[in-house]
């Protein structure tokens, strides 16, 4: 789950993490009155999106005045802002964040994540501020700093005193850094997040240091325990079937194609749209029902698949473990029947159960296709979602 | 022979109350698994499918001489489960839980090295020796005593795998699900060890998908290690960058982790590399030398 910058900093400013002053805006006068109250003698007015890049798309501009900010809040609230990290369709801006801006003297890189390999959190410190972390480490590998997290004792001292020295930082100023990078890791671990970033850190003239940007990503498996990060999630930003889907407890991922696809277990759904893709179509969606789906989750299913007006032809693919194939027919049947199915629908039943299975859908009446196997599957139904008969 | 699991094995099952522990107890104990008791804290002196509960693993290996469990116990408290069993001193852990929190994973992670336990899973189907011991939640009955060897990510897509395997006329060893999450115990190269040294063993299928490099560190290994067949599947070559497809673990990020790279390590340490997830038995049987249609 992703939040907003605002919010991000003002997590991290629980954490004693220096964040600039700021305050959140919705509407024009909103960005007027935050610039009279925080004071001069320069602001800067962020678009608040899920998506890097918006400095380039126009999304932040600095103001010389509180009017000044009140024009840029105007020009930047509700326009569609595009980046490299939005896609070509952009991101609309629905707020924005006026803050003080200070003078400038370095631009760091900052950053945590989870070493998969190593199974363990390590905080990355390059001088390359203000570049994306991916490319630093695609050009120049070298510029990147390391420090790996043993989670018995936490980031040590001595660990951010030499990210601190690698990335040339005065000596007067690393007693901050580290109290700064002990601050986020504290800030990591008892949020549960899986990406935390300060991109730039920034040392100002004035001799202080500064997050100037902040990214919170968080574990969705550990929002349970932390039901205050979860009330920040922005409805925006996330993708409404996706949500929807979650609310059922199906995971679903919308896709660009025409075949709308349910199935069982998340690699045989994957294996699946790749099936779809090599006889020629396309998936419209990703869409696990989970390993021991009900016939009510199958419904649930449905309807999101259909809520996709893309969607030409839909493809079940369920092997049946613990979960019968009746008990999946039957979901099926149901579904159809009571949503009133308007495009074809080619189903593929393997394991427990599968006769029965197969004499459900067949007693139906309904203009169910039946697939042998994965391959019959896709090739039938990509044929179909072209309007072709099979 | 087989791989980590035998008809000997004696099993915990650790969250026996759960409905979902109680559930597959049963079937465990259908297909013949010797299941000898089970751990649920303050439900010590009950009985469930008439295996006897304890209040804690420790207390359970004493009574029953366990070697091995299982963990159903609910994401919030599995991380704990599993230190729990490896702090009984167990041979084999396989947690099936899916949703652990990656840092609790760390922490557990922090807590297993130095001891001598092997950890399956977490978020994985199981791990099944055909005619012997299942410990899981796989479908027992699609299995067939063979000499294949198979290791995933993923567990209907491991079911696929069985099936095609059983259709071409063969039978597995061993069927692992290593499982789907970024941080896990056992990974491919523990398997693939195994299954070399295992004289059951004749060939192995492996299958992974997106996110991380587990997949092409497993293809090194293959390439240095291995003297048995090894055929290949990668799932999400359709995946979109960024999105996580299901599995925590399966997702491209900064541009990594792709079905693609890992495909092509996977040919170039001479897998064969089934082209559809529907071609994986045919794959290996073309493998083998044997005729297929």
């Amino acid at each position: 789950m992703n939040i907003h910058e605002h919010q991000a900093k003002a997590l991290l400013k629980q954490f004693a993490i220096p964040v600039p002053e700021g305050r959140v805006a919705f509407s024009v006068e909103e960005a007027r009155s935050a610039a009279d109250h925080l004071g001069g003698p320069i602001w800067v007015v962020k678009a608040q999106i899920h998506a890097g890049g918006r400095g380039k798309g126009g999304g932040v501009k600095l103001a010389k005045t509180p009017a000044e900010a009140r024009e840029h809040a105007k020009k930047i609230l509700g326009m569609t802002l595009v980046t490299h990290q939005t896609g070509p369709q952009g991101k609309k801006v629905k707020r924005v964040l006026v803050e003080q801006a200070g003078r400038i003297q370095r631009e760091l890189y900052l950053g945590m994540v989870i070493d998969r390999g190593l199974s363990r959190v390590v905080m990355m410190a390059s001088t390359e501020g203000g570049m994306e972390i991916e490319t630093v480490a695609a050009k120049t590998p070298g510029k990147i700093l390391k420090e790996w997290v043993d989670p018995a004792v936490g980031l040590m001292p001595f660990q951010a005193r030499k990210l601190a020295f690698g990335l040339g930082i005065p000596a007067a100023l690393t007693g901050k850094a580290v109290k700064l990078m002990t601050g986020l890791y504290k800030a990591f671990v008892a949020t549960d997040c899986s990406l935390a970033e300060i991109n730039p850190l920034v040392l100002t003239e004035e001799g202080d240091i500064v997050a100037l940007d902040a990214k919170m990503n968080f574990d969705g498996n550990g929002l349970f325990r932390h039901k205050d990060i979860d009330a920040l999630r922005d409805l925006d930003e996330e993708d409404p079937t996706e949500t929807e889907a979650a609310r059922f407890g199906l995971s679903y991922i919308s896709l660009d194609g025409n075949i709308g696809c349910m199935v069982n277990g998340a690699g045989l759904a994957m294996a699946t749209m790749d099936m779809i893709k090599i006889c020629g179509g396309s998936p419209a969606n990703f869409l696990d029902v989970g390993g021991g789906a009900t016939a009510e989750a199958v419904t649930n299913a449905f309807r999101l698949i259909l809520s996709d007006s893309k969607v030409k032809a839909i493809l079940v693919n369920i092997f049946g473990g613990i979960m019968k194939c009746d008990v999946i027919a039957e979901g099926v049947v149901t579904a159809a029947k009571t949503l009133g199915l308007t495009v074809p629908l080619v189903v593929r039943l393997e394991g427990t159960n599968v006769k029965r299975g197969k004499e459900i859908l067949a007693a139906s009446k309904l203009n169910i296709i039946p697939a042998a196997d994965m391959g019959d599957a896709a090739k039938k139904v990509v044929l179909a979602a072209a309007g072709q008969a099979n | 022979m087989s791989i980590f699991i035998n008809k000997d094995t004696k099993v915990l099952v650790q969250g026996i109350t759960g409905s979902v522990g109680a559930f597959h107890t049963k079937q465990m104990l259908e297909y013949g698994t010797k299941i000898v008791g089970g751990v649920t804290p303050g439900k010590a002196g009950a009985k469930v499918e008439g295996v006897p509960v304890f209040n804690t693993v420790r207390d359970a290996v004493k009574a029953t001489g366990a070697n091995a469990s299982v963990v159903y116990v609910p994401p919030g408290f599995a991380a704990d489960a599993i230190c729990e069993a490896f702090d009984a001193g167990l041979d084999i852990v396989i947690c099936i839980t899916e949703g652990i929190p990656i840092l609790d994973m760390v922490k557990a992670k922090r807590f297993m090295e130095g001891k001598k336990t092997r950890l399956v899973g977490p978020n994985c189907p199981g791990v099944i020796t055909p005619g012997e011991c299942k410990i899981g939640i796989m479908p027992g009955y699609i299995h067939k005593p063979g000499t294949i060897g198979i290791v995933s990510k993923s567990g209907t897509l491991t079911y696929e795998a069985v099936h095609q395997v059983t259709s071409v006329g063969l039978g597995q060893s061993t069927c692992i699900g290593i499982g789907g999450d970024p941080i896990n115990g056992t990974n491919f190269i523990d398997v693939l060890s195994a299954f070399q040294a295992d004289p059951k063993t004749e060939a192995v299928i492996m299958i992974g998908e997106i996110g991380g490099t587990a997949e092409e560190e497993a293809a090194a290994f293959v390439k240095a290690k291995m003297t048995k067949p090894v055929v290949g599947f990668v799932a999400g070559q359709t995946a979109p960058k960024g999105k996580r497809m299901g599995h925590a673990g399966a997702i491209i990020s900064g541009g990594k982790g792709t079905a693609a790279e890992k495909i092509e390590a996977f040919r170039a340490a001479g897998i064969s590399v089934s082209e559809t997830p529907s071609d994986m038995g045919k794959t290996l049987a073309r493998r083998l030398g044997m005729k297929v249609n």
